[in-house]
């Protein structure tokens, strides 16, 4: 084998630096101290955490609506530009795919986590009521998380025979996952076949999962839960918070793998620009979600409005508004600032902001309850905290650990886009443009 | 099949909490130490809302017993992903918490917010851990809990019935908040029977339900105080 212009991309796996091994055992040493609270709390109830009555919900739906939201950075966003042939998806792709694979289990695990009985789990299945909001979620999530998974793999597996080739240890892991693919021409037609079918197929579903999250609150006659633009207002902001993750993601493995020639400045842009685009989208369904909600002004309505606006919780709501609107609007709109430090800042002040979000909605409507009740209080505990931290320490953990053994940036549609597509593109822009011999005069 | 359900007379009702205290030995609720309360996890299936209007020296406190509405339409069993709580034939909402995952959902979709969710192990003072009801099962910890109109006590009258080979009468039920109750502002029966107490009531121009525009049809009523002259 010749020299190969894409060295750098088997660099993490082939040649690890041993700051690999001190970040995992770092990250470990944070999961173990999350699993020792969750352990904790299963044998004392549920009474370490913060929640309480009427506050009975916390951190935990909380992050289990915001990690789930960050889900549809990937799947979605890789989908929808390879559907519309956008060329500078490809290295792009890949990352967007692990985040979704990633954050899905760990979203998915939050709702077990706040179980006051996760051993009788499987009762929704033995006795589970789809009529149920929750049991809407289980079927969308898992039908997501499968078909993201596989939506992983697949455009990993010429990769991975990549490496197989190559004499990548382990290799048996490599002979087991790449199934055989020599890049035949019939085993390169079938795997477009199938990533073109998952593409087409995943993207209903990830717009289904959010919305069926958000169904969990809208289906409710709660105050400030029970609103008919529930479902896109949280697929809106799901996807604007994972553009955000999605780029946090790329400036951090393009500074510490050295990526810089893959992620350019113009994919950065270029993200920039569909981040600014949501965090517009996101204005107007919060504008219009809250301006609805006060215009009718229904007493218990205002109670959790005026609890957001002025209360206790103005300063999250504010500060929301800050981190989604303000400040990522301010950056993004002017070239000066719309450079990757820039984008960076954006990215992690909608990554609060979102999270922020999640926090207003679940909380405020169940602090006020509609009877006389004194308005309840919710101060997470030690052990939510904890499993926040764990939580994102098992995603970066994942995300190390994936970029140990497979390529980040997907190898095959690097060398793809170079040998074939810049002749594709350019016949392809032509066939745009008007005939000249069907043009009469 | 009759269709139970309450009727509290607020005019009545001089917020002695007998109520509660009658309700917490008869259905084996937990007790609690006064911190864990001050933190909004006292378990209790009938409060005792109590409102202060005015400023010293003109007071004026009003005092709403709240148990479960057993909502004809409740909220709280059409979101359960597992049927753990449902509407009986008669009308009373039950919770089977042998079942019960503890997901907390019913409670966040009861706009009354009754219903009780035990954070920790249910504890009692070992003296009256003795001495509790062996007619109402004691719940684990991580399910929840509600009123559930003493239903224990309907089953027990039913079967002294059968037993005697007779029609079970309506008195022979009465939960037991509405037996304690002193001042007799509760009342119960059948709201199905036109001839029953609290059919009577409920038709009264002074009867009201909460959050009627919700369209949960509770099936406790309450009687609006009126104008005292004293």
């Amino acid at each position: 084998m010749g020299y190969d212009p894409d060295e750098i991309l088997y660099k993490p796996i082939e040649k690890p630096s041993p700051v690999f091994w001190y970040t995992v055992a770092g990250l470990l040493v944070i999961i173990g101290w999350a699993l020792f609270m969750y352990v904790r709390q299963l044998y004392l109830g549920l009474g370490v955490t913060g929640m309480n009555q009427p506050v009975s919900w916390g951190f935990y739906i909380v992050n289990f609506v915001f990690f789930i939201g960050i889900s549809h950075a990937g799947t979605l966003i890789s989908a929808i530009l390879r559907l519309s042939k956008a060329e500078w998806r490809r290295p792009i792709t890949r990352m967007a795919e692990v985040i979704t694979a990633i954050v899905l289990a760990i979203g998915g695990l939050h709702p077990i986590i706040d179980l006051g009985r996760p051993d009788r789990l499987l009762n929704i299945f033995r006795t589970g009521r789809l009529q149920s909001p929750l049991l809407w979620d289980v079927t969308s999530i898992t039908a997501y998380f499968t078909a993201s998974t596989v939506y992983l793999y697949i455009p990993l597996i010429p990769d991975i025979a990549i490496l197989r080739d190559r004499g990548a240890k382990p290799q048996w892991l490599y002979k087991f996952l790449s199934w055989g693919y020599q890049g035949t021409e019939r085993q390169k037609h079938v795997l477009e076949r199938a990533m073109n079918i998952l593409m087409v197929m995943v993207i209903p579903i990830a717009v289904s999962v959010h919305t069926v999250i958000s169904y969990i609150f809208s289906m409710t006659l709660q105050p400030g839960w029970h609103s008919t633009i529930f479902g896109p207002y949280f697929v809106v902001g799901a996807i604007f918070s994972g553009i955000a993750a999605l780029l946090i993601v790329m400036i951090a493995f393009r500074k510490v793998f050295h990526f810089e020639a893959y992620l350019k400045e113009v994919h950065f842009r270029y993200l920039g620009n569909l981040l600014l685009i949501m965090s517009l989208l996101w204005f107007y369904f919060t504008f219009s979600e809250y301006l609805t909600g006060y215009f009718g002004h229904e007493p218990f309505e205002m109670r959790v409005f005026f609890y957001k606006f002025s209360g206790k919780y103005a300063p999250y709501y504010w500060g929301m508004v800050m981190c989604n609107f303000v400040i990522p609007v301010l950056i993004l709109s002017f070239k000066k600032t719309k450079r990757i430090p820039g984008i960076l800042i954006a990215a992690i002040a909608v990554t609060i902001g979102m999270w922020l979000e999640r926090l207003i909605i679940v909380v405020p409507s169940l602090a006020n309850t509609r009877l006389p009740y004194p308005t309840g209080i919710y101060v997470p505990s030690l052990v939510e905290w904890s499993l926040l931290i764990g939580a994102v320490s098992v995603f970066v953990l994942g995300f190390v650990l994936f970029s140990r053994f497979f390529p980040l940036i997907s190898v095959w549609e690097i060398k793809e886009g170079r040998e074939t597509s810049v002749k594709e593109v350019s016949e392809r822009l032509e066939s745009y443009l008007p005939d000249t011999e069907s043009v009469r005069y | 099949m009759p269709r139970w359900g309450m009727v509290i007379d607020l005019d009545k009702c001089t917020g002695c909490g007998a109520c509660v205290a009658a309700c917490k030995q008869e259905n084996n609720v937990a007790y609690n130490t006064p911190e864990e309360a001050e933190r909004g996890r006292t378990l209790s299936w009938i409060n005792i809302m109590t409102e202060v209007e005015g400023e010293y020296p003109h007071l004026r406190v009003r005092y709403l017993p709240l148990p479960c509405m057993h909502c004809d339409n409740p909220p709280c069993i059409k979101v359960c992903p597992v049927r753990a709580t449902y509407k009986a034939d008669n009308g009373i909402v039950a919770q089977i918490y042998p079942r019960c995952i503890g997901c907390r959902y019913c409670m966040a979709a009861c706009p009354y917010t009754v219903k009780d969710f035990n954070w920790f192990e249910p504890q009692w003072d070992p003296e009256i851990k003795k001495t509790t009801n062996p007619d109402v099962s004691l719940r684990p910890k991580g399910v929840v809990e509600k009123c559930t109109f003493c239903h224990h006590r309907l089953i027990k009258a039913r079967e002294q019935a059968a037993l005697e080979g007779r029609e079970m009468l309506e008195e022979e039920y009465q939960p037991a908040c509405v037996e304690t109750c002193p001042a007799n502002a509760m009342f119960f029966g059948d709201l199905d029977d036109p001839n029953s107490i609290v059919a009577r009531l409920s038709r009264s121009p002074r009867a009201f339900r909460l959050m009627e525009d919700l369209g949960t049809e509770p099936k406790v009523y309450y009687l609006s105080e009126g104008e005292k002259i004293i």
